[in-house]
């Protein structure tokens, strides 16, 4: 352990404060989208904010009872993103005439009441390294669903959502979660086997086949996504991942190149056989052009947006002020372009500037842990909120070709905002154990939750890094 | 592994930065290249969310705004009587643009015209929309209702009816005409096919007001001003004998300018203007044009207004009559109003007021007041001299010469007993896109002479002689009656 060691304080009560913040702004939120909207129904805001401030309340609780060195700052911003996601969605609803928000509401009581069960459950994220092939097992399952017939819909071109009773899910969303445990789990065992076994091969040290065939099909898993079931952007969230969990593994960079040529690999090969991802790269470079910007399934959506967030500029037309509901999918994939306009670049930065705390909170959680899986789990987790952040930002402001992931917490979409609320609670009890006293003896029991007699091989291996 | 960790948030941070790089790019550095994007219909959207002021015939509106829930925008334009005042009003349409009225008092009717600042500031702080100024017209909805009735269906035809003391217009009105809501319609896929639709319309251009914007040849009707050109040299006064054959060589050419053949004027081998004027003869302005010369028909026909911008609000074409390279036969021609010699159905009608107020052209005009939405007036404009086409003496001269077509001569079949109408007709020889050879028939005047009231104008375009020359007659009759309630 290389950082600074300061005496564990436990912060919960930083944390209240900071919740009480992110109310008040979710609150302000919701109070301008109704003043300036007209809209009289003040009630509503009460019993919403109400309603948020309960549910954060119980996962406050819970901390201070099972996890009372937890991070303080992550809680409250995961909060204030969430209740500024659901002022715009209301905002939209008001403007559209639909009722989205109150979907969006009871989806994040349900998202954080699982949050709050998988802390109760789990309590030490160590628990979860037993189940790391249960999780490739799960991810294989979850990605596979969509394709069942009868099960599966294909909405907006990509079949990526299964239909249970009144509710459509994407479990694509949760495969996020368990690859990553697969990931840390694999890579926390395995990672001297494949650092040290195998031919070295110029500057690079290839690993024996056999050590690599789970990641190879974790690999096969994403290039699977993106060719059957046509979500460029969960194939690269799950591309992203799995080069992630490599590098942070072996800390090698030759790791991350081996990575983007198999990502180049099936991205070319994607690029060359489908017309959807070729489609999305023309709409990309020419969303200028008129017929493109007419055409289907154009660039309208990503060109509207930019016009919103120009015409709210610096300072924004206010909450309630703009016109955000001309851009197409206002309320969850263009949710970003709906901030800019309203709350100008001023404030949309402010919540940039959110997402890069609670990434960095993340990350910090994944330094401080004890143990390599720990580690390996809370970069992965952090990487993939972050990862979320930047693809779907850099895709409405052009930067990118836009794809359909949502912005985490803010956009509407309840298989979204249940699995980050998940990842929340992970980074959550992670850092608990990063920034728990030590207690007694620090050494190999920090590695597994439960002591086991068969991996000792491993556990000496990993404990002097 | 933590400094891989380490190197993970520089990377993500970096990606983060790279975000915000392109959103202060977007928002704040580029924005305005975004705004003026041609693709980019936000300003248009905002107008039509809010209240657009109306516009008023005799206090009652003919286009509005009423508040609608179709979902896309919160008002809908309506149009009242829209084909009675389709090419005054034009339409306001995000399929189709905005015309005419509509497009020339956009600032006043969206309340961002710089009168309306104070009304804007004001709403910043009370939170109100703003909303639009109305404007009231000077037409008069009788006397339109009137012309419009007066016009057969079928024909090509424009009426204009001004106040020569004021320049006020007092009905504009063409036909073939359509229904300006069809284009207004939210729906762009159906406004795009009623567009097309009514696009298809014989004669018919939805972007053009055929009384400020057709140019067709005035024919006879502008021997007003080549007999002003001729009362204003020295070479001719109402006394003075001119040559009146039957047939004149054009000079230089074996081509014939010839009298009317069913004419009266062969009953004459020379006379004064007063013969010429009624019967309408055209071979004494052969002589005319050859001894005045293009400068004289220049100066005469820039005084009544050919050549000059003028918006009424709306921009009326400017009349022609070229003066480069015009040979004298050209000369001739055009001095009987044939060639190039090309004039709007409103150049005519000031034509016929510059003689009916002495000589004085007031400024067209068809705004009567500006009002705000607190009923405060913004503006209201003043009648206004736009030239002094001649002097006093040729007007009267020209005043009682304009007697001889309605008494005796041309313009007969508009008289109305007890009104002294004073006209001049005119019938363009003309050939229309396939070859065949059809005229422009005009007949414009003013009445009544001693103290003129209006001044009015009917065109009729495309048509055989007969039609053209009796129907101009019986809509002058029509609308003369309908001035004065006889």
């Amino acid at each position: 352990m290389t950082e600074v060691q300061t005496a564990p304080v436990p912060r919960r009560n930083l944390e209240l404060l900071l919740l009480l913040l992110a109310l008040c702004v979710g609150g302000a939120a919701f109070f301008l989208v109704g003043s300036a909207t007209e809209d009289n129904d003040s009630k509503n805001f009460l019993i919403q904010m109400g309603i948020m401030g309960a549910l954060a309340l119980v996962i406050h609780v819970l901390l201070r009872i099972f996890a009372k060195y937890a991070d303080p700052v992550i809680l409250p911003i995961t909060v204030a993103l969430n209740s500024l996601g659901l002022a715009m969605i209301h905002r939209i609803d008001l403007a559209k005439g639909t009722s989205q928000s109150s979907r969006q509401l009871m989806w994040t009581a349900i998202a954080i009441l699982v949050a709050a069960l998988v802390l109760w459950a789990v309590k030490d994220h160590r628990v979860l390294r037993r189940f790391t092939y249960i999780a490739l097992l799960a991810s294989i399952v979850l990605l596979l669903l969509p394709l069942i017939p009868g099960l599966g819909a294909t909405i907006n071109g990509a079949r990526i959502w299964i239909h249970v009773g009144p509710f459509s899910l994407q479990p694509g969303e949760l495969a996020k979660i368990t690859l990553s445990i697969f990931f840390a789990g694999y890579l926390s065992s395995n990672r001297d086997l494949i650092l040290m076994a195998g031919r070295k091969f110029g500057p690079l040290q290839l690993p024996r086949m056999r050590d690599m065939a789970p990641m190879i099909i974790a690999w096969l898993l994403s290039i699977g996504v993106l060719v059957v079931q046509r979500d460029l952007g969960s194939a690269i969230l799950f591309f992203g991942l799995f080069i992630l969990m490599i590098y942070v593994a072996t800390a090698r960079i030759s790791w991350v190149i081996i990575g983007l040529l198999m990502v180049a690999v099936g991205g070319v090969f994607a690029a060359l056989t489908m017309g959807h991802v070729e489609r999305r790269v023309n709409v990309w470079l020419n969303a200028f052009d008129p017929e493109i910007y007419q055409a289907r399934g154009g660039s309208a959506q990503i060109v509207e947006g930019l016009f919103g967030m120009a015409d709210g500029g610096l300072f924004g037309t206010g909450l309630g002020g703009g016109s955000p509901y001309r851009v197409p999918l206002a309320n969850s994939d263009m949710i970003i372009a709906s901030f800019g306009e309203e709350i100008g670049l001023i404030g949309v930065t402010a919540i940039i500037l959110l997402f890069m705390l609670l990434v960095s909170r993340g990350l910090r959680a994944a330094l401080g842990a004890r143990d390599t899986f720990g580690k390996l789990l809370a970069s992965g987790l952090a990487f993939t909120l972050g990862l979320q952040c930047v693809v779907i930002i850099g895709g409405v402001t052009r930067l990118i070709p836009l794809t359909g992931l949502a912005t985490p917490f803010m956009a509407a979409g309840g298989s979204s905002l249940l699995a980050n609320w998940i990842i929340i609670a992970l980074l959550l009890l992670i850092s608990h154990n990063a920034r728990r006293p030590m207690s007694g003896s620090v050494g190999p029991t920090d590695e597994i939750a439960t002591p086991t007699t068969s991996r000792l091989k491993d556990r000496k291996a990993v404990t002097n890094q | 592994m933590n400094q891989a960790i380490k190197h993970v948030w520089v990377a993500l941070t970096a990606m983060f930065v790279i975000c915000l790089g392109a959103l202060s790019y977007i928002q704040f550095f580029n924005a305005e290249t975004l705004n003026d994007n041609a693709l980019n219909k936000r300003q248009l959207f905002r107008e039509f969310d809010l209240p657009r002021g109306a516009i008023l015939v005799d206090g009652k509106p003919i286009a509005e705004s009423v508040e609608t829930d179709d979902g896309q925008f919160n008002f809908q334009r309506k149009y009242t009587d829209p084909e009675l005042y389709a090419h005054l009003t034009g339409y306001y349409s995000l399929a189709n643009g905005t015309t005419q009225l509509e497009s020339e008092l956009n600032d006043w009717l969206t309340g961002s015209s710089s009168d309306l600042l104070f009304d804007r500031l004001a709403g910043m702080f009370t939170g109100q929309k703003a909303e639009g100024a109305s404007v009231e017209l000077t037409i008069d909805g009788k006397l339109q209702q009137a012309a419009y009735d007066a016009i057969p269906d079928g024909l090509r035809a424009s009426v204009v009816v001004t106040d020569p003391k004021t320049g006020e217009i007092l009905s504009m009105v063409s036909k073939p005409t359509f229904d300006t809501n069809d284009l207004a319609v939210h729906s762009t896929s159906e406004a795009a096919k009623n567009m097309k639709k009514i696009s298809e319309i014989d004669g018919l251009s939805p972007y053009v007001n055929p009384a400020i914007g057709d140019l067709v040849s005035p024919g006879s009707s502008f021997k007003i001003l080549s007999t002003v050109a001729a009362l204003e040299s020295d070479d001719y006064d109402m006394n003075t004998v001119i040559k009146n054959p039957a047939s004149v060589n054009y000079p230089g050419s074996k081509d014939k300018m010839n009298n009317f053949y069913e004419g009266i004027c062969g009953r004459r081998s020379e006379a004064t203007l007063e013969f010429i004027f009624a019967q309408s003869c055209n071979t004494p302005y052969m002589e005319i044009s050859q001894k005045l010369g293009i400068e004289k028909f220049a100066d005469v026909t820039e005084r009544f207004g050919f050549g000059q911008q003028l918006d009424i609000p709306q921009s009326v074409t400017p009349s022609q009559f070229p003066t480069k390279d015009i040979t004298a036969a050209q000369l001739a021609q055009m001095a009987i109003g044939q060639y190039n010699n090309k004039v709007t159905p409103l150049q005519m009608n000031m034509a016929a007021m510059a003689i009916a107020n002495d000589g004085v052209i007031m400024k067209p005009n068809m705004v009567k007041k500006v009002t705000a939405p607190d009923l405060r007036v913004i503006e209201e404009p003043k009648p206004e001299k736009f030239s002094t086409a001649t002097t006093p003496e040729v007007a009267a001269d020209l005043k009682s010469l304009m007697k001889g077509p309605v008494q005796s001569g041309t313009a007969m079949n508009a008289a109305v007993p007890g009104v002294d109408l004073r006209a001049k007709t005119g019938t363009a020889q003309v050939r229309n896109e396939n070859g065949v050879p059809i005229v422009n028939s005009w007949i414009t005047g003013f009445a009544p002479a001693d103290d003129p009231q209006v001044a009015i104008t009917v065109t009729i375009q495309q048509v055989d002689y007969n039609t053209g020359h009796n129907t101009a007659g019986a809509i002058m009759k029509k609308m003369v009656e309908a001035v004065f309630n006889k």
